[in-house]
């Protein structure tokens, strides 16, 4: 729960090229910094060691791409968000892009718990950096989509576990042939537990390798309505203007 | 215009923290190369995450960038990981702002801070294809240049590197650039002797090929430079006036964690304590403070591009800074209306003076604070002139327990001159006062006790000392262990043979090459990394080079014999250094120059140059060396040494007993 007295910021923005090879902690640190460059008014949390509130969505795997990212930030005043995309921006490591900020309501759900779904797009080749047939990946998608239970190895806490994906496979389509490989379009659930990108490659077997990865979408769906992040719980919102 | 990027990318997906590899950091450049530009790669041969920070690297990044005659750019050492994959794909070193081929620069400079990275140049030239030997470079190949604190003795690594900068870089590497370019524009002429016998002819600049080293024995006979115009001996640089160099102006940011990970600026350089041990304190005199002014101004800018939350006011000694408490007042007064910057003060005396500057600036998190006492007696901290009595330790630690402090850490020097077990044993005496001293403030007080094992340095008093063997550290350190059991102090120390290769490294000579070579070629990279060193590596290179660690290592110096390092100055005279060693030893302390009259060490006078401090009298509180014991009326025997050349040669100093003896 959030919004008690502050003033909450849902931001969104893409993490491409170069940058995409910087972690999830290391990104928040560089939004952070952001922050102070732009001066904006950020609320503190009381005690010892006061942090900026910012809480960021799914973490987003080293190396991995995405159009659709996104953090929430509590301001201690309201502010003019015009022309606050392109500002942080500005501020931010090239390849971070802010597309869109949202001011929102009062005790808007947290991302974490808010975002039920997510969708990718997975460049694939075959091992050896050859472009696969696109028969060929339809066919092991077809065959992971219709297997009663997926299991993947996850290491957790230095431990390896088996776990079954296939609940959270909601969708694996073949889009077509890419300049390298094969594209596919991925969705699965978040809820309860999120599933990698790689953990989905895992599961069509060994015959392809990840290429690149691009997160394309985020989302909240919400009493049979599937929502934008940006537009679940708004007070007002901007988007960037396009450069 | 070669950009491996597009080789390099795939090669990422396989490594550890890939992002060491991009550059993009906030400040940095993407110059662009041309024929009438020297293009110069500075190298940290360390991990990125080490290395970034360096703010000797980032001062000449910036310089060089802003003159019109040279482009720069930055590499570090890549990790073991990301070097297997380089050498499988056959990928060379690269910058990591244009991705370009180290071999491809006009320049590969490298910043020694540590003799344990020397294999690490050897694997960094490797790596770009260069020949690791000077003598087997050609024309076209990059010259290979090194300068920092290790270029003080730059013999070890006179094999494989072209030509080292001795002292403060911000103007030679300007002369290095106009020498470079006219002979790369001359179309060579000459070839590399003619390029590297015009760089020899630069103050501040040593050329190894262009000095022949004659042996006798063990012992080296002569040093003698091969043309008229090489100087037999090379001064170090020193920039004048700090004023004039505020750099950096754009400090990097990284975008992964590093050290130091913070806004850093320097506020003075150089030290005059005149601790004996310390050799930055020795080879960066005399004392030069930015103006307060230029300090408010850097930190203000700085913080203001970079959105840091924390600022590092650094130097050698910052405490000692004129006026440092007014500094910090205005600066967290003036902060205090953009939220939360933390200020620090690394390397901090010893008193509560600057416990009252530290709790000024550290109104939250106040978790740690670190103090240096580096010997456990009062006799043997006369002995390395780091004059802090037990009360002012006691005071200190007193203050910063009641101002909410919870744990100490204590940095301690094992292996000293003169050491007995007595003084290790008191180490942890200090230990436990502290704990009790905490205990009475809080139940969780605690301390760290941090042990190194002493590395004789050249040019400093102890330059003559024979360090202590791994043995007989790791005894004195399982002394001090079992001494501190169950008594709320922690002891955490330094691998001995780890330092013992440090002090081979240290006061080598040209014959320590072809074993750091050896170490090289069997895999010892990163040494400073405790998992990857081995000592018998450089053990078994030593035996196959016939040499003796222990000559190198163990064995004390005589005053006649040629040390290594003899044909670089750092500005102090060997007959003032050999005095003060021998002061060392009769446990006489040495007052710090800056505020007491000059006692002629030989920096000032023969470069011409002065302390530039805005306040001529000492800091409030503590004694540390003043040379007086301020808070109980000067009763430290302090020694003046007579005028140069008058107590050189006799196995006493002239001596002279200042102030009242106890």
């Amino acid at each position: 729960m959030r919004g008690d007295s502050g003033f909450p910021v849902r931001m969104r923005y893409s993490k491409r090229g170069k940058v995409r090879f910087v972690g999830h902690r290391d990104v928040a640190r560089g939004f952070e910094r952001a922050f102070r460059i732009v001066g904006l008014p950020l609320a503190f949390t009381l005690g010892f060691s006061p942090r900026p509130k910012v809480s960021f969505g799914l973490a987003l795997s080293v190396g991995h791409e995405s159009d659709a990212e996104f953090l929430d930030v509590e301001l201690s005043e309201p502010i003019d968000l015009d022309g606050l995309p392109e500002a942080l921006t500005d501020a931010l490591p090239e390849g971070i892009v802010v597309t869109g900020i949202a001011a929102l309501a009062d005790r808007a759900p947290a991302l974490q718990e808010a975002v039920t779904a997510v969708e990718w797009q997975i460049e694939v080749t075959a091992p050896d950096g050859d472009a696969p047939a696109p028969l060929v990946v339809a066919r092991l998608a077809a065959a992971t989509m219709a297997a009663p239970s997926v299991c993947v190895l996850r290491t957790r806490k230095g431990r390896e576990t088996e776990a079954d994906i296939r609940p959270a496979l909601r969708r694996i389509e073949v889009l077509g042939a890419s300049e390298h490989g094969v594209l596919l379009e991925v969705e699965v659930s978040t809820q309860p537990v999120g599933v990698r990108a790689g953990e989905v490659l895992a599961a069509l077997g060994d015959e392809l390798a990840e290429r690149r990865v691009l997160r394309t979408g985020q989302w909240i769906e919400r009493g049979g309505a599937r929502l934008e992040p940006l537009a679940a719980d708004p007070r007002r919102a901007v988007e960037a203007r396009a450069s | 215009m070669s950009n491996l990027w597009p080789r390099i990318e795939p090669l990422l997906a396989r490594v550890e923290k890939p992002a060491r590899y991009i550059g993009m950091e906030r400040g940095s450049r993407q110059p662009v190369h041309r024929p009438d530009a020297v293009a110069w790669l500075l190298v940290y041969p360390d991990t990125y995450e080490i290395g970034l920070p360096n703010q000797g690297l980032q001062i000449l990044y910036e310089i060089l960038n802003e003159r019109r005659d040279a482009v720069a750019e930055r590499s570090y050492a890549p990790w073991l990981d990301l070097e297997g994959e380089m050498r499988g794909a056959r990928v060379p070193f690269f910058s990591v702002d244009t991705h370009r081929p180290a071999a491809d620069f006009d320049v590969l400079a490298f910043n020694l801070s540590a003799e344990l990275v020397y294999t690490n140049l050897l694997n960094c030239l490797d790596l770009a294809g260069v020949p690791v030997r000077a003598e087997a470079r050609a024309d076209l190949d990059p010259l290979v240049l090194a300068g920092g604190h290790c270029a003080f003795n730059p013999e070890p690594l006179a094999d494989f590197v072209d030509a080292f900068v001795i002292g403060d870089g911000e103007e030679p590497v300007g002369e290095i650039t106009e020498v470079v370019n006219a002979w790369k524009r001359g179309g060579r002429v000459g070839g590399r002797e003619a390029v590297l016998h015009d760089l020899a002819t630069i103050t501040g600049v040593y050329v190894p090929s262009m000095y022949d080293v004659e042996y006798d024995g063990a012992w080296i006979r002569s040093v003698t430079p091969r043309y008229a115009d090489v100087p037999a001996v090379v001064d170090k640089r020193t920039v004048a006036d700090l004023a004039e160099w505020p750099y950096p102006k754009q400090q990097l940011v990284p975008l992964i964690e590093v050290v130091h990970d913070r806004l850093n600026v320097e506020i003075f350089r150089g030290c005059t304590r005149g601790c004996r041990f310390c050799q930055a304190g020795m080879i960066t005199r005399p004392v030069r403070e930015r103006p307060a002014d230029q300090v408010r101004t850097m930190v203000e800018r700085g913080l203001e591009r970079t959105g840091y939350d924390e600022v590092a006011l650094t130097s050698l000694s910052s405490a000692d800074y004129s006026g440092i408490d007014t500094l910090v007042g205005d600066l967290i007064n003036e902060q205090s209306g953009c939220g939360n910057v933390g200020l620090s003060l690394p390397s901090l005396r010893v008193d509560a003076f600057t416990v009252g500057v530290a709790s000024q600036i550290q109104k939250v998190r106040r978790t740690g604070l670190t103090f240096a006492p580096e010997g456990g007696s009062w006799r043997i901290r006369q002995v390395i002139n780091k004059l802090i009595t037990e009360e002012d330790l006691y005071t200190a630690v007193d203050a910063a327990y009641s101002q909410g402090w919870r744990r100490v850490k204590l940095y301690f020097l094992v292996g000293l001159p003169t050491e007995m077990d007595e003084d290790t044993l008191g180490i942890a005496e200090l230990a436990r006062q502290v704990v009790a001293v905490g205990r009475k403030h809080t139940k969780q007080a605690s301390a760290t006790v941090s042990v190194g094992g002493f590395v004789p340095k050249p040019h400093t008093p102890f330059q003559w000392f024979g360090q202590n063997g791994s043995q007989e550290l790791r005894r004195k350190i399982w002394l001090l262990r079992d001494d501190l059991k169950r008594t709320g102090a922690q002891v955490k120390w330094h691998d001995p043979d780890a330092t013992f290769a440090e002090g081979l490294a240290s006061r080598g000579d040209r014959r320590i090459g072809r074993v750091i070579e050896r170490v090289w070629r069997d895999g010892g990279t990163f040494q400073e990394w405790s998992e990857h060193f081995r000592l018998d590596r450089w053990t078994d290179a030593m035996a196959a080079e016939g040499l003796d660690p222990d000559w190198y290592v163990t064995r004390h110096r005589t005053q006649d014999e040629i040390l290594p390092w003899e044909h670089i100055a750092a500005g102090l005279h060997k007959d003032f250094l050999w005095q003060d060693w021998q002061a060392a030893l009769a446990e006489h302390g040495l007052p710090d120059c800056r505020w007491t009259p000059c006692y002629d060490c030989g920096v000032c006078t023969d470069y011409a140059i002065e302390h530039i401090v805005a306040s001529p009298v000492p800091p409030a509180g503590g004694s540390q060396g003043t040379g007086q014991d301020l808070s109980r009326g000067d009763s430290v025997p302090v020694v003046l040494l007579e005028t140069r050349g008058a107590g050189a040669g006799t196995e006493r100093p002239g001596v002279a007993q200042a102030g009242a003896t106890q």
